[in-house]
């Protein structure tokens, strides 16, 4: 219909009667935000109709201007010629005295005003010429309109906008930032929120200027206007640079007890973050952070933990002041689950310290073990703490068994209750730590001692299972010897180069007898990498099967269970499964979960081989299995082939 | 542009009901119901902007409201507008509204809706704004009522 029409809304445009041609001028301009190829039609009218004398045919010719100029390139050259003419009838607007007809409040036809300067606005942009033009009316403009009403002041704005929106002159630039902050002071609050909008445009490109401003900005914040205060909050966070930081982030965080709720996790997570682009100390920042997170915790995103634990575990000399401070925090109030879970795993890592009883920075403080042990059972209990929370007191209540110096019966006890509980992952925690202590009570000390620091983008979570892990085979390793020698044939067979450094020579399995499959689960990493299983090896009733898991958060790493079934009618006893890998692998071999595969589809026997891969070398995987299976000793050498591709790129 | 003009009571009872962009009847009723909650909520001496609810069309957009006696003018417009300028023009429409009816007041709107239909089109045209000019208007809506009186005396008995 537009493409229709078009012919007769251009010969309209040039009627006599104006009430017609007003009207027509806005149809076109609907028009081409319909069909954007009907701009070539209006164009030419647009020159004729700037004459005219009628205001509203004027009003709606600078609107369809404006709207052809931010359609096409080519149309804003074209129009880049009218702002002479652009310029003069502003000016005339300006300058003629009262004229009642288009007048408000004083100000003539204040709507004019602010179209013309937004179609200089758009004219003006990156274009030297045409700014140099407009730098005279403009500073006209700013200095002689009455600003005590409210037409007067939206003038005055778009004046300001367009400044600072072309290339005017420096002292224009200027005279622009101090009318935004007079502005500022204004007690009408639109005119305020106006000037906090533009402002908050402004901050990207004229960032001192606008610092000047700061003292206000902040007044803003304390504002019960819900409007004016989300503006300034956001102004605030633009503003926080590395020398006023400590001054507005105590600001922010006044804000932060009294503001709307909507706004709390904007607020909570802007001064986590300014805080950490600026924090002048580490002490500091971790006051910061737990300030946040009393005040705000259940808003705070989900990192806010993960970066905590991190930033406490790298500050040594800190350790005993986090501990204490954070041991306070939490005795007040255990309902904020980011401050518990900080304070469980901190007080779980550094508890000695804790009860040391001194420490320069903070008050003295004395705790008895029983106190954080009560505490930590009441976390546990509480219907407030998340499931991950819980995890959390328990690993912190398990790792206290090692730094605490009394006898460690009351957290037997309690890691045995939990050994039955509703939760999974509870159970399975308790259960594990409950075997530590039965079993491998030797191993706990080292298994429990300090974490080494995590990296940065590991969860904290996974960064605590895999250096269990690691210490877990670790000590499996120190607790047998390797017989080198009948291994060294296998690798030699891997590898191209002879006589070049051995790597870590594969583990013989313990010889501990069965362990629960329990033991095996935490080892098994979650991430599901679909890649197909392999059978690789059958003979007589029993077979082996391998399956691969790539973790997406360590690609280098995969993960291989080797599962051995038998389905023959007698057993296999003495089942031995060692692997090499070439040289530039790394190859940790896990303790299996028996040695003798049942007959007849009995419970198979799985054993877990982490392979580090950090170069994508194509990988090579040779097996070597011993057993005794229908009264003869069997040995097995071979190479497994068809591995597939994904298990290496 | 403008996306919609709505003016309601302080009981959220709607007088006029103006949409310049396609929306189905039930997206309307809500519109009205979620903007008169938006606005009553506020007090008589904080701005007049208020970032717009998620319905009318996101982000973009901001509802200039202005309180008068018992009805609530809210424009609902993007960020090509200027809003101490809508202010303004919220300001320009009351007092046209003012001249053609003598001091009008809420049942003029509930008992002459097309008049002040009427008034609206003169000013703002297909959510862009057409004539500021209060003396333009009411000239205009006065030559209006002159052809109608001139029509029904010629039909009329």
């Amino acid at each position: 219909m537009c493409r229709d029409l078009a012919t007769e809304v251009e010969k309209l445009l040039l009627q006599p009667g104006s009430y017609v041609r007003k009207k027509a001028v806005l149809t076109a301009v609907h028009m081409i935000r319909k069909v954007p190829e009907l701009s070539n039609i209006f164009l030419p009218p647009c020159a004729q109709l700037l004459h005219e004398r009628h205001h509203g045919i004027l009003l709606g010719t600078i609107t369809l201007i404006t709207e052809l100029c931010e359609r096409s390139p080519a149309a804003l050259k074209h129009f880049r010629k009218v702002v002479p003419q652009l310029v003069q009838i502003l000016r005339t607007l300006v300058t003629t005295g009262y004229s009642t007809e288009h007048s408000i409040s004083g100000v003539s036809d204040p709507f004019l005003q602010v179209q013309i300067l937004r179609l200089l606005r758009i004219l003006g942009r990156n274009h030297e010429e045409s700014s140099e033009t407009m730098n005279d009316l403009l500073a006209q403009v700013a200095t002689n309109t009455d600003t005590s009403r409210n037409a007067g002041n939206a003038v005055l704005f778009e004046t300001v906008l367009t400044i600072m929106d072309t290339r005017s002159a420096a002292g224009l630039r200027v005279l622009a930032v101090n009318i935004l902050g007079r502005f500022l002071l204004n007690n009408d609050k639109n005119i305020r929120y106006v000037a906090l909008t533009s402002l908050l445009r402004m901050v990207q490109s004229d960032h001192s200027a606008v610092q000047r401003h700061r003292p206000t900005v902040v007044e803003c914040l304390r504002e019960p206007d819900a409007s004016l205060s989300r503006r300034a909050l956001e102004l605030s966070l633009a503003l926080v640079n590395s020398s006023n930081v400590r001054a507005m982030t105590q600001e922010l965080q006044s804000f932060l007890e009294s503001c709307p709720p909507d706004l709390r996790a904007d607020c909570a997570s802007g001064i986590l973050l300014a805080a950490e682009r600026f924090a002048p100390t580490k002490r500091w920042h971790i006051d910061t952070i737990l300030r946040v997170l009393t005040t705000a915790g259940t808003h705070v995103r989900d990192d806010a933990v993960a970066n905590l634990t991190q930033l406490i575990g790298g500050a040594q000399e800190l350790h005993a002041y986090s501990v204490r401070r954070l041991y306070s925090a939490l005795a007040e109030d255990i309902s904020q689950q980011p401050l518990v879970q900080v304070a469980a795993w901190c007080i779980g890592e550094y508890g000695d310290l804790l009860l040391e009883g001194s420490c320069e920075e903070t008050e003295p403080l004395q705790v008895k073990e029983e106190e954080v042990l009560a505490l930590l059972e009441k976390v546990l209990q509480s219907h407030m703490s998340l499931p991950a929370t819980r995890g959390y007191a328990l690993t912190a209540l398990m790792k206290l068994s090692t730094r605490l110096r009394g006898d460690n019966n009351r957290i037997r006890q309690v890691v045995s209750i939990y050994g039955s509980c509703v939760d999974v992952e509870l159970q399975q925690r308790a259960v594990e730590y409950n075997t530590l202590f039965r079993k491998y009570d030797h191993m706990r000390a080292a298994i429990l001692e300090k974490m080494p620091l995590v990296e940065r983008g590991g969860t904290q979570d996974e960064e605590a299972k895999e250096s269990k892990e690691a210490q877990l085979s670790e000590a499996a390793l120190v607790s047998t010897e390797p017989p080198a020698s009948k291994l060294l044939d296998l690798l030699d067979l891997l590898d191209s180069s002879s006589g070049a450094a051995q790597p870590p020579p594969p583990l013989e399995p313990s010889p501990g007898g069965t362990l629960g499959h329990l033991l095996d689960l935490p080892c098994a990493s979650p991430a599901p990498a679909s890649v197909p299983n392999l059978r690789v090896f059958e003979r007589e009733g029993l077979q082996l099967n391998l399956s691969f898991v790539r973790p997406p958060e360590t690609p280098a790493l995969l993960l291989i269970t080797v599962t051995a079934v038998n389905t023959s009618g007698a057993d296999v006893t003495h089942f031995v499964c060692q692997a090499a890998v070439p040289k530039s692998f790394q190859l940790q071999l896990q303790a299996p979960s028996g040695d003798t595969v049942p007959a007849q589809g009995g419970l198979p026997v799985t054993q877990l081989l982490r392979i580090f891969n950090p170069n994508k070398a194509p990988l090579r995987l040779k097996l070597r299995l011993t057993y005794h299976h229908l009264g003869q000793s069997v040995q097995e050498i071979f190479e497994v082939n068809n591995l597939p591709a994904e298990t290496w790129q | 542009m403008i996306q919609a003009i709505l003016v309601f009571n302080n009981h959220g009872k709607p007088r006029l009901v103006r949409f310049y962009q396609r929306f189905p009847e039930e997206i309307q009723q809500q519109i009205v119901r979620e903007t008169f909650h938006l606005v009553l909520k506020r007090d008589d001496n904080i701005c007049n902007f208020l970032e717009g609810g998620s319905l009318i069309g996101g982000s973009d957009y901001k509802l200039i409201y202005r309180h008068y006696a018992t009805l609530y003018f809210v424009f609902c417009v993007d960020s090509s507008e200027s809003e101490l300028g809508i202010l303004d023009l919220i300001q320009v429409f009351v007092e046209t509204l003012d001249k053609c009816f003598e001091n009008v007041c809420e049942l003029d709107l509930i008992f002459h809706m097309d008049k002040v239909h009427y008034i609206l089109q003169e000013v703002v045209m297909g959510g862009m704004v057409l004539e500021t000019n209060m003396n333009e208007i009411v000239a205009q809506i006065e030559a209006q009522n002159r052809l109608e009186k001139s029509e029904v005396s010629v039909l009329g008995p």
